[in-house]
């Protein structure tokens, strides 16, 4: 058998620093794995033996039980089921919106120069207060949005057409990450009374709304790292050959940034499939999310860690999936490839 | 970003690969922005039938800062110690230093300058509120020191351990898929359920390390009655939990480098640590302080670990900003829960344009 830490060519490590690598890799898979492995042991435990102190190896020390699962995956059924896929649709969908749109912007605002001016800001978020204070004071919405309009045309025709002070693309990128810096129990209440108004408690395209809004600022500011580490060679001179920016990102920056779209796709799936203020405010019954029927273990006889534990598994184990079939696109070779081919 | 090009003629791509984005997220910050304003400067008031806002002006920011809260949000403050007044007056003398070299340089504006002076006060009132809690006989940190120390001490491990992990991952080691995807598995839970787990192996009577309590004599010992524990276990759950964030970005950095080029370097006899220290870091410190700035400001809202391990315990010992607004919210004191909110707001985004103005333009001019 050959040794599996061998060099592999004159760039490779050496085998003794191969194997103390390796070794350290072992070693923080222990630290992440133990945890896992625990809640996996007490999801077939009783709660006579959680309670009675640490059993570590079903069989060995303990008689395991399938109690809890049958818990969750039977008698709770539907329960589970319905929250189960409403995480998964909400997941997937504001993540492919948020990565779709958030990509596009992450790209412009890398290679194309942006100068809005601050007055016509200040006019917009001006005529947009005044439309929601026509509203607020029992008003007709139609009437404010009306005012609103007709107040920002004339503030961009006057003040707008003199003024110079601009800002530029960063000033954009600060502005949507500076989103994600107030808490969500501040903006929670708010929210509840916006979803009110126009209807949508309770309902998965509340929420599909809510996590693109909250995730794409993620989105924007790790893609446009990987896109202003691109070389630009290759855009430039299919810009020269006469191609729209449509079709250079569709055939030559889509491809060569497929690490990138795929670590940051992982991320923000993530995100909106674990997020729970959001969704505990948003929703009461139709369309809960797994998060908090994993609060709702903690119930007044103390928390339920059994069915806790059964309920993190099933949550973890199609992302787990996802991760291990995505896993072979964050590689290197893909960007070199696109480059001579 | 040194890479803005100069298409200004792309019609059509331009406004639309932005106009979206920038409208969708607009149209969802801007009312609940007015609104969380509108509620921090007001109390609700009860009564049949109903609920009222009513309107108390800075009285839930006052409160924070000067009153009866205080204690809660800045710390309990007395004289600082001899360490403390040693570092007061440190912090003085650099800062004074710092500034008259600007003045003197004269590379900076009379703008510039001014908010070089006003960031210094700062600075300094800063380190005042921190010795007076730290150094002092009697004096506690608050919601917004620990907040601090949970940010920072968190993210310097997290940060440490993904691009250590990272690196070693991209390395051709037996195994290294199975690696990837394992180190992913912590960031997968939803962090109510971080907080539960860390809870049950935390337990020194039921948990997994009961042995090793027991072997180590520390079996009536509970760590959560010691604040510095119980903020030192705080932070290694947070650490445990966002690992994963930073080494996944990091991994994708460094497989989308063009290893052309350290792969030369190599061959022509660099060294594997001369190779990462003039190419690879280099090449990845721009998305280094991305994910930096993005676990800063993700960082500050901290609540989960802190509540479910400990409930903010012992006494506020963890309490972090974010809880401090929850447990408001809890209460129903919405106006201050939104004015503690507010607070964090500022304080970050002071702390994110200080970051950015300072760490990351130089990181990528220098990249």
């Amino acid at each position: 058998m050959r040794n599996p830490f061998r060099r592999r060519d004159a760039t490779d490590l050496s085998p003794p620093a191969k194997f103390g690598a390796f070794m350290l890799l072992v070693a923080w898979s222990m630290v992440v794995l133990f945890p896992i492995y625990w809640l996996f042991v007490t999801s077939f435990k009783t709660p006579y033996q959680v309670d009675k102190g640490p059993f570590y190896v079903p069989f060995v020390d303990f008689t395991p039980t399938l109690d809890a699962w049958e818990y969750i995956l039977v008698e709770l059924g539907n329960d589970t089921l319905r929250p189960y896929l409403n995480t998964v649709i909400v997941g997937l969908a504001s993540t492919t919106i948020a990565l779709a749109m958030g990509s596009l912007t992450a790209y412009a605002l890398v290679r194309f120069v942006y100068r809005p001016k601050v007055a016509l800001i200040g006019a917009f978020i001006l005529s947009v207060v005044v439309a929601l204070a026509v509203a607020a004071f029992g008003g007709p919405l139609a009437v404010g949005v009306a005012g609103g309009v007709a107040l920002f045309v004339i503030a961009a025709q006057t003040v707008g057409r003199r003024a110079r002070w601009t800002l530029a693309n960063s000033d954009i990128a600060f502005w949507l990450i500076s989103q994600r810096i107030l808490p969500p129990i501040a903006v929670a209440i708010p929210m509840y009374v916006l979803f009110q108004q126009v209807g949508l408690l309770d309902s998965i395209v509340a929420l599909i709304i809510v996590y693109v809004a909250t995730n794409l600022p993620i989105v924007v500011w790790l893609m446009r790292e990987y896109f202003a580490s691109l070389p630009r060679e290759l855009e430039e001179s299919a810009a020269v050959d006469g191609a729209s920016a449509f079709r250079i990102v569709r055939s030559i920056v889509l491809p060569i940034s497929v690490p990138g779209l795929v670590a940051t796709f992982l991320i923000v799936l993530i995100f909106a499939w674990n997020e729970f203020l959001i969704a505990l405010v948003l929703t009461s019954a139709d369309a809960q999310t797994m998060p908090l029927q994993v609060a709702a273990q903690n119930a007044t006889r103390g928390p339920q860690w059994w069915a806790m534990s059964v309920l993190i598994l099933i949550m973890i184990a199609p992302v787990i999936v996802m991760a291990l079939a995505l896993e072979r696109y964050i590689t290197k070779g893909l960007l070199v490839g696109a480059l001579k081919g | 970003m040194a890479a803005v090009g100069a298409w200004r003629s792309e019609g059509a791509a331009r406004w639309l690969f932005i106009w979206p984005t920038v409208l969708f997220v607009l149209f969802l910050s801007l009312f609940p922005l007015i609104a969380s304003v509108v509620i921090s400067f007001s109390r609700l008031s009860f009564h049949q039938g109903g609920v009222d806002l009513v309107f108390v002006g800075f009285n839930n920011y006052e409160q924070e800062l000067f009153g009866l809260e205080r204690s809660h949000f800045l710390g309990v403050l007395n004289p600082p110690g001899p360490i403390g007044w040693l570092v007061l007056g440190l912090t003085i003398a650099l800062t004074a230093i710092a500034w008259t070299r600007a003045v003197r340089r004269g590379r900076v504006g009379a703008f510039g300058l001014a908010l070089r002076l006003i960031g210094g006060i700062l600075l300094i009132a800063w380190v005042w509120i921190l010795v007076q809690a730290l150094t002092s006989e009697g004096g506690r940190p608050g919601a917004l020191i620990v907040t601090f120390i949970f940010v920072f001490v968190g993210i310097a491990l997290q940060y440490t351990l993904g691009l250590g992990l990272a690196l070693l991952a991209s390395q051709r080691v037996p195994g290294r898929r199975f690696f990837r995807v394992t180190f992913l598995i912590p960031l997968t839970i939803t962090p109510v359920g971080v907080g539960y787990m860390f809870l049950m192996l935390t337990d020194t009577s039921k948990g997994p390390l009961e042995p090793i309590w027991v072997a180590l004599g520390l079996r009536d010992f509970t760590w959560v009655t010691d604040p510095w524990l119980a903020r030192a276990a705080v932070i290694i759950g947070d650490t445990w939990a966002w690992t994963p964030f930073v080494f996944i970005v990091l991994l994708a950095a460094i497989e989308g480098l063009d290893h052309e080029i350290h792969e030369a370097a190599l061959t022509d006899g660099a060294s594997h640590w001369q190779s990462f220290r003039h190419i690879i870091f280099p090449a990845i410190l721009p998305v280094s302080t991305t994910i930096v700035l993005i676990r800063l400001i993700e960082g500050f809202k901290i609540v989960d670990m802190p509540n479910i391990l400990l409930g903010g315990g012992p006494g506020t010992a963890t309490q972090s900003l974010t809880l401090q607004a929850w447990i408001d919210w809890n209460t129903l004191n919405l106006g201050r829960s939104a004015a503690v909110a507010y607070l964090l707001l500022i304080l970050v985004t002071v702390v994110a344009t200080v970051y950015i103005s300072f760490v990351r333009r130089r990181a990528t001019e220098y990249a």
